[in-house]
């Protein structure tokens, strides 16, 4: 559904983007990820049609952003990470005016805009200036705006940025709904977590350049992320603690009131043997398991170095 | 379709209700009535002080519509940059812009709505001062062709700044460049068309008068005043006026201007204007659709529909074949091109 290929993008010598590539499957929901001025944004414009690239492919639909940008339009729904909203406009008139702007008859509106604030928790500020909806409320009308033509690709940049917890929650669940209807979603967000839990596949993005692309799960596996063990002892956990400084694969051993946590570096094998030899020792365990690794290592593992790691 | 949907696009429908909904427009128009009526006031006491009696006669009577119309030329020459020079930097700066791009509405339909809205309310503003004019009419000495013939001119010299501001607000990032501009622009056409002429008119008298030469019909520094606004509200008043500007010698066989001030602004400005909104429609969307050829389109909505096809076949997960897929379209795309 989108597929970029060799994108730069240039401010006089300063390359915003360097040869990026990214492809993308119907229905599939993209996490882009990178720190800030990586280059998300810029990507994300140019998929938009908002920005010319300076050489590359990048197709949405099988139609290039360049060439066809029309039919480009057609297709994507755009949120931008700063937008404002016609303040003087009541929710629904706002609606009204871009399902015009996308040629979507009256009749169809009246139909259709009940339905888009009911997705987005909204019906009940259909008759409400949007100057007095909240910052999270605006983002779901916007996000409600997006979907008002029924586009199959969705580029969302930085839908939560600045929402409290509780309204993000309220947007993640409204992605997870998105991407049950079967839309394609390119996701950006500095607040990792929230993207973990619904997107299918992630690209870190840092400098301008892909420096990885795939499923979390994959890519953890490639890149062998430490694992991080928790172990609770009855007592004795500081001495455990330097015991197992000393052991091989552990890379530092932290000991707080919660227990033991260790950075390992080695496979299953020898995290079973490193448990017998706590048994053999005579330590008391009350638990000893594995901290799930999440897309804040990845991303952490990936982007040290200023993008060491480099992926096909 | 009904009628209002073709004559209203969706961008012009917001602008007019946005406008509208404004307390600031009320103000301006309450704001700008009152001062045209004060310089109604402070005319109608220059043409008349200093006499024993308040008799206006008509000679005086046109003399006040002439000064009014002056007046209210300028006060257009203040408004419509203010008006204009904000519609797509102001969208930008209140990051509206982009999500209004990424719709269907066509660049042109942008502009000109947003042109349009601008001076229909400009247009709402100089309608609601022909009040003020009727104190002319009670004197006489004005015909009502003159009057229309004044507010088409208005109407025109609107079109004028409002394009170069619409221009300048597109091309410039910040309003406040794009205003400055307008109103350097704006000065340019007002001021110093007016300086121009009045200073070739200077070198072409003394060169002329110098050198002894043969009569002519005619001089060339009517063109600079063509240029020039009042020179041309002026030459709708007094049709005369272009002959004394273009220096026609009355002893000649072509005893008349080559041109009426006010045809020339027109024909000048009217280029002026396309120009401008030409260049705000090419640059207000830095993407814009290349050209090609039916045979082209129709091979790549060929290749989209493949490409869909290959899309939904290979399922939501699965993105591996895609390259593959775009290749072959694309090698097919080629062929047909070829």
């Amino acid at each position: 559904m989108i597929e970029i290929k060799n994108l730069t993008k240039m401010y006089g010598h300063f390359a915003a983007l360097k040869d990026v590539n990214i492809s993308i499957g119907k229905g599939t929901v993209f996490g882009f990820v990178g720190p800030n001025g990586a280059g998300k944004s810029t990507t994300m414009s140019i998929l938009a049609t908002l920005l010319a690239p300076t050489s590359g492919s990048a197709k949405v639909g099988g139609y290039e952003v360049t060439e066809y940008p029309h039919e480009v339009r057609k297709r994507i729904g755009y949120m931008p990470d700063f937008f404002g909203v016609y303040d003087q406009f009541k929710t629904t008139e706002y609606l009204h005016f871009y399902g015009a702007s996308y040629g979507i008859s009256r009749a169809e509106r009246e139909q259709l805009i009940p339905q888009l604030l009911e997705l987005v928790n909204l019906s009940d500020k259909q008759d409400v200036y949007v100057d007095s909806l909240s910052r999270g409320m605006k983002q779901r009308l916007c996000l409600a705006r997006c979907l008002v033509h029924d586009p199959d690709v969705l580029i969302l940049d930085e839908p939560a940025s600045g929402l409290d917890p509780r309204a993000r929650i309220e947007m993640r669940e409204i992605l997870k709904e998105l991407k049950l209807m079967g839309k394609t979603i390119i996701i950006s967000s500095h607040i990792l977590p929230e993207l973990a839990e619904m997107v299918d596949e992630i690209g870190v993005i840092e400098h301008g350049r892909m420096v990885a692309q795939g499923k979390v799960a994959d890519i953890q596996n490639r890149l062998r992320v430490k694992r991080v063990l928790h172990i609770r002892l009855l007592d004795r956990s500081e001495e455990l603690a330097q015991r197992l400084r000393d052991e091989l694969h552990v890379s530092q051993v932290l000991c707080d009131e919660t227990g033991v946590h260790v950075h390992f570096g080695g496979g299953d094998a020898e995290q079973s043997a490193l448990l017998a030899s706590i048994f053999a020792a005579g330590f008391q365990v009350i638990s000893f398991h594995e901290a799930q690794s999440n897309l804040e290592d990845v991303f952490l593992e990936i982007t040290k170095g200023g993008g060491a790691h480099e992926f096909a | 379709m009904n009628l209002r949907s073709i004559v209203m696009n969706p961008v012009l429908d917001k602008e007019f209700r946005l406008r509208m909904r404004s307390a600031r427009s009320a103000f301006t128009v309450l704001a700008y009535v009152l001062v045209t009526g004060l310089l109604a006031m402070g005319i109608i006491y220059v043409l008349t002080a200093g006499r024993g009696t308040v008799r206006v006669d008509s000679e005086t009577s046109r003399m006040m519509f002439y000064a009014l119309s002056i007046a209210q030329l300028v006060l257009i020459a203040f408004m419509t940059p203010a008006l204009t020079a904000g519609v797509i930097s102001g969208e930008r700066e209140k990051q509206t812009l982009n999500m209004l791009l990424t719709t269907q509405q066509s660049s042109a339909a942008i502009i000109l709505s947003k042109l349009t809205s601008s001076l229909s309310f400009m247009a709402l503003i100089i309608v609601a001062t022909i009040p003020v004019y009727s104190i002319v009419f009670l004197y006489g000495g004005v015909s009502m062709g003159q009057l229309a013939s004044v507010f088409l001119f208005y109407l025109f010299i609107m079109l004028l700044l409002g394009a170069l501001g619409v221009c300048f607000s597109t091309l410039f990032k910040r309003t406040i460049l794009a205003v400055i501009m307008t109103y350097g622009v704006g000065l340019a056409i007002f001021l110093f068309t007016g300086l121009a002429y009045l200073f070739a008119l200077g070198i072409d008298q003394a060169n002329y008068y110098g050198s002894g030469a043969p009569p002519r019909p005619y001089s060339w520094v009517g063109y600079l005043l063509g240029l020039n606004p009042a020179g041309a509200l002026i030459s709708i008043f007094e049709p005369s006026f272009s002959n004394e500007v273009f220096l026609v010698q009355r002893s000649n066989l072509q005893a008349t201007a080559p041109i009426q001030l006010w045809q020339q602004f027109l024909l000048v400005y009217s280029v002026v204007i396309v120009l401008m909104l030409w260049i705000a429609v090419r640059k207000i969307r830095p993407v814009r659709a290349k050209r090609r050829s039916k045979r082209s389109d129709a091979s790549v909505t060929q290749a989209v529909v493949m490409h869909s096809e290959a899309d939904s076949q290979e399922g939501a997960s699965t993105t591996s074949g895609e390259p593959e897929m775009m290749k072959k379209v694309e090698r097919e795309v080629g062929k047909e091109q070829e």
